[in-house]
């Protein structure tokens, strides 16, 4: 009997709920991996469709695949962590809810099929995990943008575009764009460039949201975050930095 | 089903469809007589596969007193010698002039089955060829496979310029448009009434856009349908004999515009614009869904990007 199998018994023997907890939905062999780099080993995780990664299941462009996480339906979520069990670098993207909707939509660069997961630790200390495969024919990690090739971006590099939407349930929708090459460092000759901090608060300075940018993340981000109705101001502000130091800073009008 | 069983299933499809390819990489072409001189080889109205081998494409060949005319030569090195074996079934004309309407991989890396000197094509497509048809090869390698065997992009010599064309005694009128890619040519025999529309005309199939302009390819439409033809060539799907697929191109992209529009109005995130629903009368173009997908990833960002404002940088 190998370990895997040892354990799976084990917790087999401890009842369905714990037993569920073991068996990956999306049957990667990179889950237990993914597990013990990402997540204390102490911690209590479970699988948990209440953390929804929605991405298309064939993605064309693996420079530019659209995912959005929601774990609006779990109470009380602390922080979020994105990655994919098969990319070079996994981790995608960290953010910690501070008022705005516990989701994120989001692009990402994917180097092969994989899964994307999602995992939230709630109040409780306990980290919830949902996800979905991607298939795509790949490459997205080892190219270089088509910002490093062109000298004209670096005028407009950290340079925010964004609108706000009034939601019809309510409260607020804020997308924005930063202008970046996000290069993975993957590409011969070019060196990890990429966004490693975003917060977005309201105009007074009450945080909303903190974001942490990973390498996969695609070139020229674009983010859609949710405000809850209580939360709702009459404009917003984004600050943030990159790898190399540059400084983003913008308000987003309405 | 598990994923690691899915991929299994996925290799061993591989595996099966390269013996298959290996031991008879045929594509069964027939040319089928749709007007005086004029045969049409109609591609399978589906996605580029290691099955089809890339043949989801329609060309065409007109045989004149002074040589063959081809139209498009297909995605592969393969197709194209099959292509050329298929017209020297019919006629002993030579093949004189091989034209690709625009520079997409299955209308063109069938070249080298022909004599350089014959290969003519829009100067954007030309271009085209030169810019993009190395990576475009490499993507049909792993799409298609062993059918890929040998081929390498070959960009034509001649370039073309709209205007009217005798050869043999056919008239042709070359028709230089846009909106599918920077350079679409559609051509118009006059002495037989047939047009060949390139892929600026789907027919049951849904159209690919990762080239397009939608309101250039609009108007291009438009000046398609007051052509005075009695065939109508697609670039995918069946031939037909009246102005139907240029309305059921029309309508699709018409759709697809106004729907990408309106998502990005009002601020709908990428994946929500993707699971939107399709009309039912599109539901019968072949390989809607998956084309749907790669329309809004190509067409999505730059729509979302003019809904976005910049904003002014704090001091
Ligand atoms: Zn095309």
């Amino acid at each position: 009997m190998n370990i895997h199998h040892a354990i799976a018994v084990a917790a087999l023997a401890l009842g369905p709920g714990i037993a569920a907890a073991q068996t990956d939905p999306l049957d990667s062999p990179r889950w237990g991996d993914m597990k013990k780099e990402f997540l204390p080993a102490a911690a209590r995780v479970v699988f948990d469709e209440r953390v929804r990664v929605i991405a298309p299941l064939t993605a064309e462009n693996a420079l530019n695949v659209p995912v959005s996480v929601d774990a609006s339906a779990l109470p009380d979520v602390k922080e979020v962590l994105v990655f994919a069990d098969f990319n070079p670098i996994a981790r995608i993207v960290r953010f910690e809810p501070r008022g705005a909707r516990p989701g994120l939509g989001f692009r990402i660069k994917l180097q092969q099929s994989s899964p994307v997961r999602a995992a939230a630790r709630t109040g409780d200390g306990s980290w919830h995990v949902g996800g979905t495969w991607v298939n795509t024919t790949g490459g997205g990690c080892t190219l270089p943008s088509t910002g490093s090739a062109s000298p004209e971006w670096q005028k407009r590099l950290g340079e925010v575009s964004s609108r706000v939407w009034p939601k019809k349930e309510g409260g607020e929708r804020i997308r924005l764009r930063v202008i970046h090459p996000e290069d993975t460092g993957l590409a011969a000759g070019i060196p990890a460039f990429y966004i490693q901090q975003l917060d977005l608060a309201d105009a007074a300075g009450t945080p909303l949201m903190h974001i942490e940018g990973f390498e996969p993340l695609a070139e020229n981000p674009v983010f859609t975050i949710d405000i809850p109705p209580a939360r709702a101001a009459s404009g917003y502000r984004v600050s943030g930095r990159d790898n190399n130091g540059n400084a983003i800073t913008a308000t987003i009008e309405k | 089903m598990s994923a690691p069983a899915r991929a299994l299933i996925a290799l061993f499809a591989l595996g099966w469809a390269l013996l298959l390819a290996a031991a008879d990489m045929d594509y069964g072409l027939a040319p089928e007589k749709i007007a005086d001189d004029t045969w049409v080889l109609t591609g399978r109205s589906e996605d580029f596969s290691f099955t089809n081998g890339g043949n989801i494409v329609n060309t065409a060949f007109i045989v004149t007193q002074a040589g063959v005319l081809v139209i498009d030569s297909g995605p592969s090195r393969a197709y194209g010698e099959q292509l050329r074996r298929a017209i020297a079934r019919i006629t002993r004309q030579p093949v004189v002039r091989v034209i690709n309407t625009h520079h997409h991989p299955d209308h063109f890396l069938g070249n080298q089955a022909f004599a350089p000197d014959t290969l003519a094509a829009l100067p954007g497509t030309i271009h085209g060829i030169h810019t993009e048809g190395g990576s475009f090869n490499d993507n049909m390698y792993r799409l298609a496979g062993d059918w890929m065997a040998g081929t390498e992009p070959v960009a034509p010599i001649h370039p073309l310029a709209a205007g009217p064309l005798e050869l043999g005694g056919h008239q042709f009128e070359l028709i230089a448009l846009e909106g599918h890619t920077g350079a679409d040519l559609a051509i118009l025999d006059r002495s037989t009434g047939v047009l060949f529309a390139g892929d600026l005309v789907f027919h049951d199939r849904a159209p690919t856009t990762p080239h397009a302009r939608l309101p250039a390819w609009q108007a291009s439409l438009d000046t398609l349908e007051a052509l005075p033809f009695r065939h109508l060539v697609p670039g995918h799907g069946p031939v037909a004999n009246d102005a139907g697929p240029i309305r059921q191109t029309r309508a699709w992209l018409g759709w697809l515009d106004r729907t990408l529009r309106q998502a990005a109005d009002e601020g709908l995130d990428m994946t929500e614009a993707l699971a939107l629903p399709l009309p039912a009368e599109f539901r019968r173009l072949a390989v809607v869904d998956a084309e749907y997908r790669r329309s809004v990833g190509q067409l999505y960002p730059a729509l979302e990007q003019q809904t976005l404002r910049t904003g002014k940088a704090r001091e």
